[in-house]
């Protein structure tokens, strides 16, 4: 039985993390000093670097900061900059969390803000040390899905095992959560045809066609040269095997960055902008979707790579799950699952998605990802612009 | 029977076979019934031609179209960037930057 953090709202977290947020760039390098004697005891950075006011920027960090994982909340500000800090403050304090905020202006610069949060976050850290679990049910899970670093093997091993898993979990009543609409660009057809009804195939599809547009704008597919390396020629073929990542279960509804899945099901999340195209790329590495399935309230994100990514996040564990046999050999440290093993006949597609789910449910069970082990919390949030979903997005 | 050939067919309708283990110059493969000896090294999860593909004729990988050829492609041969490009955005390597690794 998984053991979980239940907050206010109902929901219940799979760590207790004291998050420390930067408003600004400016307030980074003080975020950074403070976490950095805890970085081994859940104690993780995130923020924003901009110092325009964004309200996506605002939303993903109110709901970071609120997040079933996180118990605490230290936030940085420079004091200039134009950050809603104290709209985030109070939004986190009317969850019950413990928050507090240091204006580095107003404590005296680097030194005592630094000692400040230090200060602060040790007092949190023994306070939720000392908090109690309670038993949590597989159907209170949130699960998202990415795929990094595709070659190949990535659409035949890590990504259909990663499917089977959604399945399961899906079954059993948990909430599934794909996305990258710029990598599903080609199946768009195929996966309207899954969708619980017709008007949320076409939302669907629009968000792919969406997606197309914008990255025909930009010049460029969801596309790195590694992944031609890795033998996949065009954006249509990656695109047909990351789609095998969400599996085989009908979908159930389609949400933006932020949005928290209403109920059990898979859901596909749009993370292509609305609008004329700005602000540059839709998401500019792994991380920025890691960091936007989080905020839709994911436990914990799956990660298949082929290529061989290291990658972990701050706030929810990342299960790294190896497609390549090659990168598996030379990279074994860094994975959590060797998905390879499909290729060469040493494991069924069924085995290994048995793996990765029993290893999901594990996470709640106290064990930590190899990503964890290392202290990978990496973080990243720019600027991007959505309108509010449509109606036909999450039928009831 | 098809887990002793190096390569993988995914569905009944692809023209292209994906490649699970390392193939070397001047293996002999057995391509539908066909023996034809491999034109180059294929590293692991590349594609090769099922049968001849012609320039114009589109790709079909998972039962699915995943491009379109830009020059005629012999049965066996590698099936990449050099020979199809994609019905939406460009696909950019640095094949260009690697020299001899290339």
């Amino acid at each position: 039985m998984m053991q979980g953090y239940l907050r206010s709202d109902g929901r219940k977290g799979i760590r207790n993390i004291v998050a420390v947020g930067y408003l600004v760039e400016c307030a980074h390098h003080v975020a950074r000093e403070i976490a950095m004697p805890h970085r081994e005891e859940d104690v993780h950075v995130i923020g924003f670097p901009g110092c325009y006011p964004n309200d996506y920027a605002q939303r993903m960090m109110d709901r970071l900061c609120t997040h079933p994982n996180v118990g605490a909340v230290l936030l940085v500000s420079l004091g200039c900059e134009s950050f809603n800090k104290y709209g985030l403050e109070r939004a986190v304090r009317a969850t019950g969390r413990p928050v507090k905020t240091i204006t580095i202006q107003a404590t005296g610069g680097t030194r005592s803000s630094i000692a400040e949060g230090r200060a602060w976050v040790a007092e949190q850290r023994a306070v939720l040390d000392e908090m109690q679990t309670v038993p949590m049910d597989v159907s209170e899970l949130v699960v998202g899905t990415v795929c990094g670093g595709s070659d190949g093997t990535s659409g035949i091993t890590g990504n259909p095992a990663a499917g089977r898993a959604f399945d399961r979990l899906v079954a059993a009543g948990a909430a599934c959560i794909f996305e990258e609409t710029g990598e599903l660009i080609g199946c768009e057809h195929i996966m309207a045809s899954r969708a619980i009804n017709p008007a949320l195939g076409q939302e669907l599809e629009a968000s792919v066609a969406k997606a197309a547009r914008y990255y025909a704008t930009l010049g460029y597919g969801s596309f790195a040269a590694g992944n031609a390396d890795g033998g996949l020629s065009t954006i249509e073929e990656k695109s047909m095997g990351a789609y095998a990542k969400s599996g085989s279960s009908p979908i159930s509804g389609m949400i933006k960055p932020g949005d928290v899945p209403p109920k059990g099901g898979l859901y596909l999340l749009d993370v292509v902008p609305d609008g004329e195209v700005r602000f540059g790329f839709p998401n500019i590495n792994d991380n920025a979707e890691i960091a936007e399935l989080i905020a839709c309230g994911a436990h914990a994100v799956y990660f298949v790579t082929g290529r061989g990514s290291v990658v972990g996040s701050a706030v929810s564990p990342v299960i790294k799950i190896c497609a390549n046999p090659e990168t598996y050999r030379r990279m074994a440290d860094d994975m959590d699952v060797d998905a390879g093993r499909i290729l060469d006949g040493r494991a069924t597609l069924d085995q290994v998605g048995q793996e990765i789910y029993d290893l999901t449910l594990s996470l709640g069970q106290g064990k930590r990802t190899r990503s964890e082990d290392l202290c990978h919390q990496e973080f990243i949030l720019t600027y991007k612009s959505f309108e509010p979903l449509g109606p036909s997005c999450l039928p009831h | 029977m098809t887990n002793t050939l190096p390569f993988l067919l995914l569905d009944e309708r692809d023209n292209v076979l994906v490649v699970t283990r390392r193939i070397v110059l001047g293996d002999q493969l057995n391509i539908d019934g066909e023996i034809i000896e491999a034109m180059n090294d294929f590293p692991l999860a590349h594609k090769l031609a099922r049968r001849p593909i012609r320039a114009g004729e589109t790709v079909l990988k998972y039962g699915a179209p995943i491009g379109v050829a830009t020059a005629d492609i012999p049965r066996g041969a590698h099936v990449h960037v050099h020979n199809m490009k994609s019905g939406y955005t460009p696909t950019y390597t640095l094949d260009a930057e690697k020299g001899d690794e290339a």
